[in-house]
């Protein structure tokens, strides 16, 4: 069972399929709006360093959220708003952490997508890419050690992320171990300028995972619905025991590597290809297609959320931001074991 | 019946796999074969499941280290040798070290580095890179020089609430012994006096703890007394005995394996001199390893690193300004 996993879409989605598609469709939107609402803020000078937006993989995303339950483990990246927000991240935790709120989760200490709440097993990312794949790992054999069983770990990186060592070794581990991982490439044909021409030399990124003994599977990223059986049969595979699970979805980041970059390196013709649809727009119209939504509710629903978004904002922006006279300065646990030695005899 | 460094730092990680279930090894060769130095010998069948073997993947090893403290365990990670941590370097600095300050969540992981220079081991087997470490925020460094601490130290280490860097010397490993094993024993951070003198105090930590008491002993044929100052721990760094010592004495030498760039003796003579200048009734004084890799050949190695021989010189030379 190493080859890639193909498994038919049923012609007649079932009834909780819809509810799926329209709970996705929400934390899109929802993502779409946040992301624009920052980018915004960026622009007016509002948010320290910089702003990463998920524009063109929230359907991706948003089905490793959904797909993952509660006692999971999810290492999302930089352009995961939709997923992080679907597996439970309220919107204001975003927000407080691009503002620098000391009342969010990250105080100021780390901003924008670096976030997350480890105990929650919601895990905050370095920037170094590949780096958090062996820590959902060694969260999964944690468990196995302590033999609790039925949850598993999501780890989201792009094509850049598969050429590092990190990549490989986390994965090898995974596979030794028979962890289960659902690693999820967005391949979003940039990693920042780089084309995949320059990032790899196989046929297809999923091709890799022959070479570890995992399971894999290929999605058009574009598709919601699509993006939604896959990544869901690869969490369910990896819950019902057959190891680590590799998941490729091909899709076109439709924006900057972060809003300081206009992309404008980004070949016009891959936008014109089916691989550059704004899966936003496809989720859209698939619901409209089903008769799951119309425009009017759309709308409503989009008025709603641009309402949540600009709430928690407003909110943020009268919260406190760090006081350096009042942080500890130790970054350290152990009080007793933190060097008190500091320049200037302080 | 005696006890070696290495029967040591095996006894204490048996005892906290005994003591406490969220103690787990991990590493290259640490199960049934009980590890490239035997330092977790039968463990593997002591401890059933406990004692895990790891691909070649210093970083992946890390990073799992990492997942699990988060998932409240407590792992010990095996480095084959110190070198070799610096492919897992980015998990160690940058994920390891920063969990705590970025998020709250303490990140309690042991990772061993048998570390330091045997005859023979060359530029790849024999590093001492304790000071790299020391430079990032959010570690501890900890550098046992007996059998005693490299037990006690190590069963500490595992109950930090944050990431150690258990830098055990593997000169030590076989040929230094004790009686038995430690009942109690001075607090991590805290340095010690390992022998008491008043003309120069000379601070180092690990092995060369061992060749600054055989100077300090040639020295005393000259009619010398040397203070020996064992720091235990590179990071927290304990200034206060140092500044005693050196105050006692008015003669400071550092004396460190490792190489002389921006190093552990740099900082403990920048630490004495800012704080301490008056104290001194000479400039302070260093002895490193020589600024190359470190060499294969015992000729060349033992001209490379500080011996006994190098200490006293290094010594006697400054006890005359």
């Amino acid at each position: 069972m190493l080859q890639t996993v193909h498994e038919p879409r049923s012609a007649e989605p079932p009834a909780r399929f819809r509810e799926t598609c329209l709970a996705a469709c929400r934390f899109m939107l929802l993502a779409r709006v946040l992301d624009d609402k920052l980018a915004a803020l960026y622009r007016a000078g509002k948010i320290h360093g910089g702003v990463f937006l998920g524009r063109g993989q929230e359907a991706l995303s948003v089905s490793v959220g959904l797909s993952l339950k509660k006692n999971d483990v999810f290492a999302p990246l930089i352009r995961d708003m939709a997923g992080r927000l679907a597996f439970g991240e309220p919107v204001i935790d975003a927000v407080r952490t691009y503002l620098g709120s000391v009342l969010g989760p990250m105080r100021g200490r780390d901003g924008n997508v670096h976030r997350g709440r480890p105990r929650e097993g919601y895990l905050p990312m370095v920037s170094h890419l590949g780096a958090m794949i062996s820590v959902v790992n060694g969260m999964l054999l944690a468990r196995k050690l302590k033999t609790i069983s039925g949850t598993v770990g999501a780890a989201c990186i792009g094509d850049g992320a598969t050429s590092t060592g990190a990549f490989h070794e986390a994965l090898n581990q995974a596979a030794v171990e028979q962890l289960p991982l659902i690693l999820v490439v967005a391949n979003n044909q940039y990693a920042y300028s780089t084309p995949t021409s320059h990032q790899f030399a196989c046929r297809d990124l999923v091709d890799k995972a022959a070479g570890y003994g995992v399971e894999s599977q290929s999605v058009d990223g574009t598709d919601l619905a699509a993006c939604l059986e896959t990544v869901g049969n690869a969490v369910a595979r990896a819950r019902d025991g057959r190891g680590p699970q590799l998941v490729v979805a091909s899709l076109l980041r439709l924006c900057g590597h972060g809003e300081h970059d206009d992309a404008g390196y980004v070949d016009s013709k891959l936008k014109a290809s089916p691989v550059g649809r704004d899966c936003l727009k496809v989720a859209e119209e698939y619901l409209f297609r089903q008769k799951w939504m119309d425009a009017a509710q759309l709308a409503a629903l989009r008025n709603k959320l641009v309402r949540e978004v600009e709430e928690a904002v407003a909110q943020v922006q009268r919260e406190p931001t760090p006081d350096p006279f009042a942080e500890e300065w130790r970054a350290i646990a152990s009080k007793h074991l933190s060097e008190t030695h500091q320049e200037n005899g302080d | 019946m005696s006890v070696t460094y290495l029967e040591a730092i095996r006894e204490a990680q048996a005892r906290a796999l005994r003591d406490d279930p969220r103690v787990f090894i991990y590493g290259q060769d640490v199960g049934a074969f009980g590890g490239a130095f035997k330092a977790t010998k039968n463990l593997a069948k002591e401890f059933p499941g406990r004692v895990l073997d790891s691909p070649i993947s210093e970083d992946a090893m890390v990073g799992l280290a990492v997942g699990a403290a988060i998932e409240g365990m407590r792992p010990v990670v095996e480095m084959q040798f110190a070198d070799f941590s610096t492919v897992g370097f980015n998990q160690i600095v940058n994920q390891a070290a920063t969990l705590f300050w970025r998020t709250n969540v303490p990140c309690p992981i042991t990772v061993r580095l048998p570390f330091g220079g045997t005859s023979g081991s060359g530029p790849f087997h024999s590093q001492c890179i304790e000071a790299i470490y020391a430079h990032y925020p959010g570690l501890v460094v900890l550098t046992p020089a007996t059998v005693e601490d490299a037990y006690s130290m190590l069963l500490e280490a595992v109950a930090i609430d944050d990431p150690v860097i258990f830098c055990e010397h593997k000169f030590l490993y076989y040929h230094l012994k004790a009686e038995k094993l430690p009942s109690e024993a001075l607090p991590v951070g805290k340095a010690r006096i390992a022998r008491e003198g008043r003309d120069l105090t000379i601070v180092t930590y690990s092995a060369m703890v061992h060749e600054a008491i055989e100077a300090a002993a040639e020295l005393a044929t000259e009619g010398w007394e040397i203070e020996v100052v064992d720091l235990r721990s590179v990071k927290p760094l304990d200034t206060d005995t140092v500044m005693a010592s050196a105050a006692r004495t008015g003669r400071l030498l550092c004396v460190g394996e490792a190489w002389p760039w921006g190093g552990v003796t740099a900082e403990i003579i920048a630490r004495v001199t800012s704080e301490g200048y008056g104290l001194l009734d000479a400039p302070p004084q260093r002895l490193n390893a020589k600024d190359t890799p470190v060499p294969y050949h015992p000729n060349l190695w033992t001209a490379h690193r500080p011996t006994a021989r190098s200490v006293a010189s290094a010594a006697r030379n400054l006890l005359r300004q």
